[in-house]
């Protein structure tokens, strides 16, 4: 030890630089603190741009100039000198028992009973299917701003009866209306319901399941070897592709547990619904699908509970239970609800499990309850990119734009979350 | 399981002995921490515990109110008598012997809530019934805290100063009404001005109470107990208690040469 020590305080076991040695060497640590520098703020830059691509791809989409025509003008469907807006519910359905041919109409009475649908629908349902407003065409937002004076020359030669009009996709009636087969008529009302039948039941289901196993798992469970496998087990599942789940969910829930998740148990039978496919299974295929992430997150946030505050506790002669419920759990508590309102964005955005469990393709009646057939905002995206027609297109932006609004939507309730239960620790 | 008797069932055998190592090993794991510690700890008198870093001063005074349990891997033999009952029995609750002997720790840790709930939450979950505005205001005099933050009590306590967290935490101890205070190093943390409340505030509470307080810092042993005990770390790396007397005596004529040697600053 001491022998050592005599050699390093000598001079002949290595020199530090000095002079002009020092300044080179420090420049040759700047110089590479400053690509690394660079490199990060590459790293920035490209997100930026993946992101401001990202946007501007669906906002060129979800607005633009469109060229309409209607098949039928609605001043010719007045009747006796009543406009169309102002008709009787009896008037709207005498229309369209003249004018829809009887298959479509049988097709909508069994959807649901046309002479019980309300003034607003059958009105909508004469815009539909009567006067049928057509977009011929439709231009994507960068060129219905630059090149204007070529569209309207493509229009009056193309389209002589139609009017160009400046059209946003993403209006408040695309929320509150349903499905359609014609796209400017198409809404994300079912769908959108559906996402928030489902993420309702994926939350109650995954936050207290997740948050029991994570304390269990922190607070209880000691150094074994199960207990090790568990853990590492659930880090593995929070890994697994969401598609395997979606398999999971359609043989347990749909197939398995087919007489609870289609509601046979509870006398609840929609009989429009086929199976077990329904707004229950969904949700637990999702709440099976976050829930490791819930745990991890739960998990984390339990852990970074100072142990001084734990001992505190203890010292005043409290219990376990009463350690966890009264400080463990109230200063995890900021932690475990971003980490689970960030697994529930995640769960909104799922399509894949969705698709195997059986998301209905088109369906045009809300979700009533947990039993219900539903469709799911990134089903109906899914679907309406892959139809031939490019309107739908247009519609499928707006939808994203939808879904990017009901994702912030989430995310700030979670920073909201976190600010009002946040408590600072101070030494 | 059977529910134990409380402690406070117990008669008090002995009148002046407050608490009572035998022959007490800690592990932790496979490490003996400390080894074959016998110390008899009298009532309402300060109990310094000194000696030099990882001699197992912290392990003694947190076995004396089973903290040690709260560690993965530790493990005691020997004897803790408290109140004539080895505190370590299957049949002792864990629980019921910190309700009766408290700890403040070397970093004060009060909860992230108000001054008040910090002192009222204690006695609360111990089932306290009665005038608890009356119960808090006693515990923070008693921690001579009462006039500095009688204005401020639904105020957070994380916003005190190192020094009042530190007597916030002693109040929170005093009001479930322990027998015993153990003190891990309870001024290291704080300014000099802060370190001499808390030995005064040591000093007055040992009229009620019994104090253990574990100290790096000779003088504040000098200063503020009445008895010290001088702890080693032995050969093989556990900790030995090598002199037990009165402060006085311990400091002024050591019996033992290696008491000597750290008491005058030969080594540690």
């Amino acid at each position: 030890m001491s022998a050592r020590w005599e050699v390093l305080s000598g001079d002949e076991a290595g020199t530090l630089p000095e002079g002009e040695g020092l300044r080179l060497n420090l420049a040759r640590r700047y110089r590479v603190a400053s690509l690394w520098r660079t490199f990060f703020v590459a790293a920035v830059l490209v997100a930026i741009v993946s992101l401001t691509a990202l946007l501007y791809n669906v906002i060129d989409q979800a607005f633009g100039l469109v060229a309409v025509q209607n098949t039928v003008e609605p001043a010719s469907l007045a009747v006796g000198g009543v406009p169309l807006a102002e008709q009787t519910s009896e008037q709207l359905l005498t229309l369209l028992q003249q004018r829809v041919p009887s298959a479509v109409l049988r097709r909508m009475e069994s959807e649901q009973p046309l002479a019980q649908r309300s003034r607003e629908d059958l009105n909508a349902l004469v815009l539909e299917r009567v006067v049928q407003l057509r977009v011929l065409k439709s231009w994507p937002l960068h060129l219905s701003l630059l090149d204007r004076e070529a569209i309207e020359a493509q229009v009056g030669e193309q389209y002589p009866q139609a009017r160009l009009v400046f059209r946003s996709w993403l209006t408040p009636e695309f929320l509150t209306r349903s499905q359609s087969s014609t796209p400017a008529l198409a809404g994300v009302r079912t769908a959108l319901l559906g996402s928030l039948w489902t993420i309702a039941i994926t939350l109650l289901v995954a936050f207290p399941l997740g948050v029991g196993a994570a304390i269990y798992l922190e607070e209880y469970a000691r150094d074994s070897w199960i207990n090790r496998a568990l853990q590492t087990n659930i880090s593995n599942l929070a890994g697994v592709p969401s598609i395997i789940y979606g398999i999971l969910g359609l043989a347990m829930l749909v197939r398995g547990l087919e007489p609870l998740t289609s509601g046979a148990w509870f006398g609840a039978v929609d009989p429009t619904t086929a199976n077990g496919r329904t707004i229950l299974s969904a949700g637990l295929t999702l709440a099976l699908l976050v829930l490791p992430v819930v745990i991890i997150n739960a998990q984390e946030a339990i852990r970074a509970v100072p142990r001084s505050l734990r001992l505190a506790s203890y010292a005043l002669g409290a219990t376990q239970w009463q350690t966890i419920w009264h400080h463990v759990l109230p200063s995890a508590l900021p932690g475990i609800l971003t980490g689970s309102v960030m697994a529930m964005s995640r769960a909104i955005g799922e399509t894949a499990p969705l698709v195997v469990v059986g998301a209905s393709t088109f369906i045009a009646v809300d979700p009533s309850g947990p039993f219900s057939k539903f469709t799911t905002l990134p089903i109906q995206i899914y679907q309406w990119t892959s139809r031939p027609q490019d309107q739908f297109r247009n519609i499928a932006a707006a939808a994203i734009l939808v879904l990017l609004a009901l994702f912030l939507t989430l995310n700030a309730s979670a920073v909201l979350l976190r600010n009002r239960y946040s408590r600072r620790y101070v030494s | 399981m059977t529910i134990p008797a409380p402690l406070s069932a117990q008669p008090a055998l002995d009148r002046t002995r407050a608490i009572e190592a035998r022959g007490l090993d800690v592990y932790y794991g496979a490490f003996r921490a400390i080894k074959g510690i016998d110390l008899e700890v009298t009532r309402n008198r300060v109990t310094a515990l000194i000696g030099p870093s990882g001699c197992g001063k912290s392990t003694l005074l947190r076995a004396l109110n089973r903290m040690n349990d709260l560690i993965p891997g530790s493990r005691v033999q020997g004897q803790v008598l408290f109140r004539g009952q080895n505190i370590y029995d299957a049949s002792v609750d864990p629980v019921q012997v910190r309700r009766r002997i408290g700890m403040v720790f070397q970093k004060p840790n009060p909860f992230p809530k108000s001054i008040y709930e910090n002192v009222a939450w204690g006695a609360r979950l111990n089932g306290f019934r009665g005038d608890m505005d009356g119960h808090v205001e006693r515990a923070l005099r008693q921690a001579a805290l009462w006039d500095e933050v009688k204005d401020k009590l639904a105020e957070s306590a994380m916003a005190l100063s190192g020094g009042q967290q530190q007597r916030l935490c002693i109040a929170r101890a005093i009001a479930v009404k322990p027998e015993i205070i153990l003190m891990d190093e309870p001024a290291s943390a704080l300014d000099p001005i802060a370190t001499l409340r808390i030995e005064d505030l040591m000093r007055a509470l040992a009229m009620d109470y019994t104090i253990v307080v574990v100290t790096h810092n000779m003088q504040q042993a000098a200063r503020a107990s009445d008895d010290t005990a001088f702890l080693l770390m032995g050969e093989d790396r556990a900790g030995i208690l090598v002199e037990f007397g009165s402060t006085r005596q311990l400091f002024t004529n050591p019996k033992d040469k290696r008491t000597e040697d750290y008491i005058t600053g030969r080594f540690g």
